[in-house]
Order: structure tokens, then C-alpha cells, then sequence
């Protein structure tokens, strides 16, 4: 590369093996959401061809509703672990979002029209999430102790909260789960999205050459262009099925959070701050970087996409009750993020892994769960994925340490 | 060269608490020369690059920057003088690749806080061009996957990046082999040809007497001597280092090589 400069524009494409790249890149410790795509097609063409049902447009709406819920939560995840950090609190601050929601949509008691409703648990949310980090950040308590109580906290408060069961009677914010989008609407987004990736991509490229900057890998390049208009499209031509009957506004929610916090990680001086703080607070601290602020966005982020998660997963029951943001939520939110390749250390770790990660748990849930299994053998397989998505982890964190010397 | 100093420092005292760690001490370094800082652990070296850096504030004395008295009270300050520290410990982002480290907290962006990536990559690749680093493979490889000569050429490099004055580099070669340790010196030399002030603390007389114009001695928190590199050898410097008498000389001195023996 270093010999390109001055002759760069005029070697337009330099071509780098791809075999060669992708033993660079494992090399250097950067597996990132690999393993698990490869994990999520077995799994799903294992179930579609043993679990009845399990391949039926029906079903694939039924997933992606399943874990829209989670899959918001744990995009927050993702810039908690991108800065070293773990936020233990995420669940229950989703049902503390839930809670307000219900509570001010009653319509026997505060009935607020629906936007306020959603606004307040998102901001509640937010807000507590600025909180947590505010301690962590300006009086450097640690993360796990901090969350961990909040673990505690907002499971009181949502108790404290609750009379019990609240039905959600407003229908917009049930729609947060529910609304299905019509055919043509469906096939716009796919439209939409395609258009809006094409170009960004083909942008960012050209862009690149014209400062004199070759386009580094043409054939991952052209593969991504092709291939993600390709499953949005595939996607929507699924969900527009009979059977399923639309595109899940839940999806829409994913899709959308997905673009914009990955332009935000990548694209934005704040996210390329967040990775460096997770890389190396100190040296950061030492660019001029302003770590306590960092730290305290991060945190609201994910308070925020908690209050997000915590609306969608009470519209999906369209009620909230005591058991809100228990469960196994935090475990399957965090292990989503864990699982899709986000770096517990720190510093590495896409937008994107929360979306695979997500997608694979509850694929396999789905599918066990069609086939008739208890739900311990479900658990069991879930930890033992999460466990070998770790072990894989620190032993690319080692091979890289060692690519280093 | 010019001769009127690019840092000046005079008369610096810094305690912490009742430890005296530097006493009534001066130093200059010069566009375009390359001055070393010795002096055996605890003589104060590290500390007098703090005072300069804006980490601890001086006791006493007055440090000038390009002929104007300044005072700096934070590293930030210090960057905006155009005075960049390389540290020991480098103070580099292993995940983050060569470009962004080189513009780690000064990012290129439209005012919308979006990255401006392309002229980024542009000047970094022409910055290592101009100081010759032509072992790193990839600019856009993370700096975990580099060597340590090479992670330093990155810090070196980040600091002629930002047309800084002076760079102050501390023990940049106290972890590295012979090679990487000849690769960074070069860098150093080069960075004095471009017109800048180089401030070298080092522990190795080898690395100095390859590199630097002048050197100053501290010992126990005083100046112990200051000489021109081609007037001197290796012994009487280290003479000066462990047994060098303290050398107070009014205003700042040209070579005084003789009252320290």
C-alpha cells in the first residue's frame, strides 16, 4: 500500500487476494460476524428440513417479531461492550419503559395520546441510562457493580410501578409489534434500503479514488452491493406471503436502528471515539478525547434502545405485567451481542453482530421449540453457542497479540 | 539552525510535597537540532518534560516558546503551542488501524460530526512518505498487527502530522531490537532535517551520541552540564551523570563543558 501514493489514480482497482485477506483478518484477531452466519445458515437449513413448520413464512415473521424486542435492547449492548463496559441493567430499564408506556396510555387514569406515551418511556429510559454512567464515568465506580444494582433497582421499581397487569389498549402502540406493512409498502422499503446501501457504498468508493485512494477489496465490494439488496428484497418477498402477510413494523424498527447506529459507530467522530476509548482509554484520554462523556453517551444510548426494546416487547404482548424485562432477557440480549462477535474486551465489535446474534438465538429457540424440546435442552444449547462464541473470541484476541510481535 | 531557542526554560523548581524534583533548572532545545535530556532515574527528566507538557504546574520559572513567554496549564495547551510528547508507553489504539490513530481526537469531519475518511488516508500515506517509513504494510491495518519500531514511526509520525515544533519523545527506544531502535533514530534525525526541535530522553548514550546535537545532564533535579555532541565523549557524559556537580550558570549557557569536570 505504501508504494501506491503517488500512482494511486491511475491503479484504479488493486486487487488483494481474498483468501489472502481473510487469513489476515483471522490472523489479526478480527473474526468479527463470520462464524456466526455460517452457525445461523446450518442451523436454519438443519430445521427446515427436520422441524415441521419451521420453514414457513408464518414462522419467519413469527422469529422476527420474536426478537425485534431483544435485538433493539442489544444494539445498546453492543456500544456498552464496544468501550469495555457491561450494563447488567439493560432488561429491567426495558420494562421500566414498558411500565411508563402502559401507565400513561390508560385510559382510565392518565390516557395521554400514544407518541407522548412512547416519548416519555423513551426519555425515562435515556435518562437512566445517563444516570448509570454518570456514576461509572465521573466517580468510577465499575460498570458491573453499577448495572448490577440497577439489576435490582428497576425490578423494584417496576413492581412498585405495576397494580398488577396493565392491558395496552391504544392500538398505535400495540402497532410497535403488531402493524404489518401491505405488499407494496414492503417491496418500497426493500427498495428503499437497497437504494439508500448501493449508494452509500458505491459513494464512500468513489470518494475513496478520488483522493487518490484505491478501492481496497473490489470483489468484497461488489458481493455486498449484490448481496444485501438481495436479502432485503428475498425478506419481503417471504414476509409478503399469505400466511405472514406483511413486513412487521418490528422489522422496519430493526433495519432502521441497524443503519443509523452503524452510520453512528463508523461513520461519526463520536463512534470512532467510542472504539478508541475501548481500545485504549488512556491513550484516548491523552488525544483529547473526553472520556467521561463518551462513557455517559454510551450508557444513555443504551438506556435509550432499553426504553426502544422495552415498548416493542410490551406492544408483542400488548399488555405489561410483573414479569416485565424478566426472564431470560438480559441473558439472550447480551449473549445476542456476545454471540454475534462484539469483543467482551472491548474496542471491537460491529452494530451488526447484535442483528446475527439475535437472529441465531432465537432461530434455535424457535426451531427447538417446534420440534418439541424442554426448554432446559434450549437453554443448554444457547449457553453452550455463547460459550464457544467466547472461547472463540479470546483465542483471536491471542493469535493477534501474537500477529503483533 | 537558528540559535535563538524554540523552548526556553529557566529557573524551573517543581516539589511534590517535601522531594524536591527539580531545582532552579534551565533548558533550550532548537529549531532543527536534536537535544538530548539524561540523566540517571530520579534526576528529574521526566518530570521537567511534564512541567513542559502542562501535566504538573512549575513552582517557579518561565518557559518561552518561539521568543514568547507562555504558560501551559494542560496537554491540551501544549498541543495547541505545537508541542507534541511521544510517550513511552506510546499511547496508541491497538483496534484502531495507522490513519486513525494518526488523527486519534483531531478527526477530519464535515460539520454534521461525520468522518471525512479519504483526506485523512490521503495525508497520512504522504506524512510516513516524507519521513521515509515505508515498512508498514497497510495503513488501514489495525497497529496491534505492527511491530514495535513501527508502532513508534506511528506515534513519531503523528506528531510531524499535526506541523508540530517540538516533539519530545520519552525512552522511544527503551523496548525495541537493533534494527527497529536504528529505524526510529533515523525517523528522529529526519525529524531535526525537517526544521524541528527534537527533546530526547534516553537512557542509552549509544542512541545519543547517534542522534543528538547538544545534551543536557540533570542529576538530582540540577542541570549537571550541557555539551555539544562532537565536543564530548561517551565518559565525560556519564561522568557528569553520576558524579556531575551541580552547574548553575547564568542565562542559559552555551557549552560549559568544562565546569562539570
Amino acid at each position: 500500500m505504501s508504494a501506491a501514493g503517488a500512482t494511486a489514480q491511475t491503479e484504479v482497482v488493486k486487487l488483494e487476494p481474498l483468501s489472502q485477506r481473510i487469513t489476515a483478518n483471522i490472523r489479526s484477531g478480527n473474526l468479527g460476524s463470520a462464524p456466526v452466519v455460517v452457525a445461523l445458515a446450518i442451523v436454519v437449513v438443519t430445521f427446515a428440513f427436520t422441524a415441521q413448520n419451521f420453514w414457513s413464512p408464518a414462522n419467519f415473521q413469527n422469529i422476527i417479531t420474536t426478537m425485534a424486542g431483544p435485538c433493539l435492547i442489544a444494539y445498546g449492548v453492543v456500544f456498552v461492550l464496544l468501550i469495555g463496559e457491561i450494563d447488567l441493567s439493560v432488561a429491567f430499564v426495558s420494562g421500566v419503559a414498558g411500565v411508563v408506556v402502559a401507565q400513561l396510555q390508560r385510559p382510565d387514569a392518565a390516557n395521554l395520546p400514544w407518541w407522548i406515551c412512547v416519548l416519555a418511556a423513551l426519555a425515562v429510559a435515556a435518562a437512566i441510562g445517563a444516570f448509570q454512567g454518570s456514576i461509572i464515568a465521573l466517580v468510577g465506580v465499575p460498570s458491573f457493580v453499577v448495572t448490577l444494582a440497577g439489576n435490582y433497582i428497576w425490578n423494584g421499581v417496576i413492581f412498585k410501578g405495576l397494580p398488577g397487569v396493565i392491558t395496552i389498549q391504544s392500538n398505535q402502540i400495540n402497532n410497535f409489534s403488531n402493524y404489518l406493512f401491505g405488499t407494496t409498502a414492503g417491496w418500497i422499503m426493500a427498495a428503499v434500503v437497497s437504494v439508500l446501501y448501493v449508494v452509500l457504498m458505491l459513494w464512500g468508493a468513489l470518494s475513496g479514488l478520488h483522493h487518490g485512494i484505491a478501492v481496497r477489496e473490489p470483489i468484497i465490494l461488489v458481493s455486498k452491493v449484490i448481496l444485501v439488496p438481495a436479502i432485503a428484497f428475498v425478506t419481503v418477498w417471504i414476509l409478503n406471503k399469505p400466511g405472514s402477510g406483511g413486513v412487521p413494523l418490528g422489522l422496519l424498527l430493526m433495519v432502521g436502528s441497524l443503519l443509523i447506529w452503524t452510520f453512528v459507530a463508523k461513520r461519526t467522530t463520536f463512534g470512532r471515539h467510542v472504539y478508541a476509548v475501548g481500545g485504549n482509554a488512556e491513550a484516548a484520554r491523552r488525544a483529547g478525547i473526553n472520556v467521561a462523556r463518551i462513557r455517559i453517551l454510551v450508557f444513555t444510548i443504551a438506556g435509550a434502545m432499553s426504553g426502544l426494546g422495552g415498548i416493542v416487547l410490551a406492544a408483542r404482548l400488548q399488555s405489561v405485567d410483573l414479569n416485565a424485562g424478566g426472564g431470560t432477557l438480559l441473558l439472550d440480549v447480551i449473549s445476542a451481542a456476545v454471540i454475534g462477535g462484539t469483543s467482551l474486551f472491548g474496542g471491537r465489535g460491529e452494530v451488526r453482530n447484535a442483528l446475527v446474534g439475535a437472529a441465531l438465538i432465537y432461530t434455535i429457540q424457535s426451531g427447538m421449540f417446534i420440534k418439541g424440546y424442554a426448554t432446559g435442552v434450549i437453554f443448554i444449547v444457547t449457553g453452550v453457542i455463547l460459550l464457544l462464541a467466547v472461547t472463540l473470541d479470546t483465542i483471536s484476541r491471542r493469535l493477534q497479540v501474537r500477529s503483533g510481535r | 539552525m537558528t540559535d535563538t531557542p524554540l523552548l526556553e526554560l529557566r529557573g524551573v523548581t517543581k516539589s511534590f510535597g517535601s522531594v524536591q524534583a527539580l531545582a532552579d533548572v534551565d533548558f533550550e532545545v532548537r529549531s532543527g537540532e536534536v537535544m538530548a535530556l539524561v540523566g540517571d532515574n530520579g534526576a528529574g527528566k521526566s518530570t521537567l518534560i511534564k512541567c513542559v507538557a502542562g501535566i504538573y504546574p512549575m513552582d517557579a520559572g518561565e518557559m518561552t516558546f518561539g521568543g514568547q513567554r507562555v504558560h501551559v496549564g494542560s496537554p491540551k495547551e501544549a498541543a495547541k503551542l505545537g508541542i507534541e510528547i511521544v510517550y513511552q508507553d506510546l499511547a496508541l489504539c491497538d483496534n484502531l488501524d495507522v490513519v486513525q490513530n494518526m488523527y486519534l481526537g483531531r478527526e477530519a469531519r464535515n460539520p454534521f460530526f461525520v468522518l471525512r475518511e479519504p483526506p485523512m488516508e490521503a495525508k497520512t500515506r504522504e506524512t510516513l512518505q516524507s519521513l521515509r517509513v515505508t515498512t508498514i504494510g497497510s495503513i488501514r491495518q489495525p497497529v496491534a498487527t505492527l511491530s514495535g519500531g513501527q508502532r513508534q514511526s506511528v506515534a513519531v509520525a503523528r506528531a510531524v502530522l499535526w506541523n508540530s515544533k517540538l516533539v519530545i519523545l520519552d525512552e522511544p527506544t527503551a523496548a525495541l531490537g537493533v534494527a527497529q531502535t536504528e529505524q526510529v533514530l533515523e525517523l528522529v534525525r529526519r525529524l531535526a532535517e525537517q526544521g524541528l526541535g527534537v527533546a530526547l530522553i534516553s537512557h542509552n548514550l549509544h542512541d545519543i551520541f547517534e542522534t543528538a546535537t547538544r545534551i543536557t545532564v540533570l542529576r538530582l533535579g540540577r542541570n549537571a552540564g550541557l555539551f555539544e555532541r562532537a565536543a564530548v565523549t561517551q565518559e565525560e557524559v556519564v561522568h557528569a551523570i553520576t558524579a556531575g556537580k551541580p552547574t548553575k550558570v547564568s542565562g542559559i549557557p552555551g557549552t560549559v563543558k568544562e565546569a562539570t569536570l
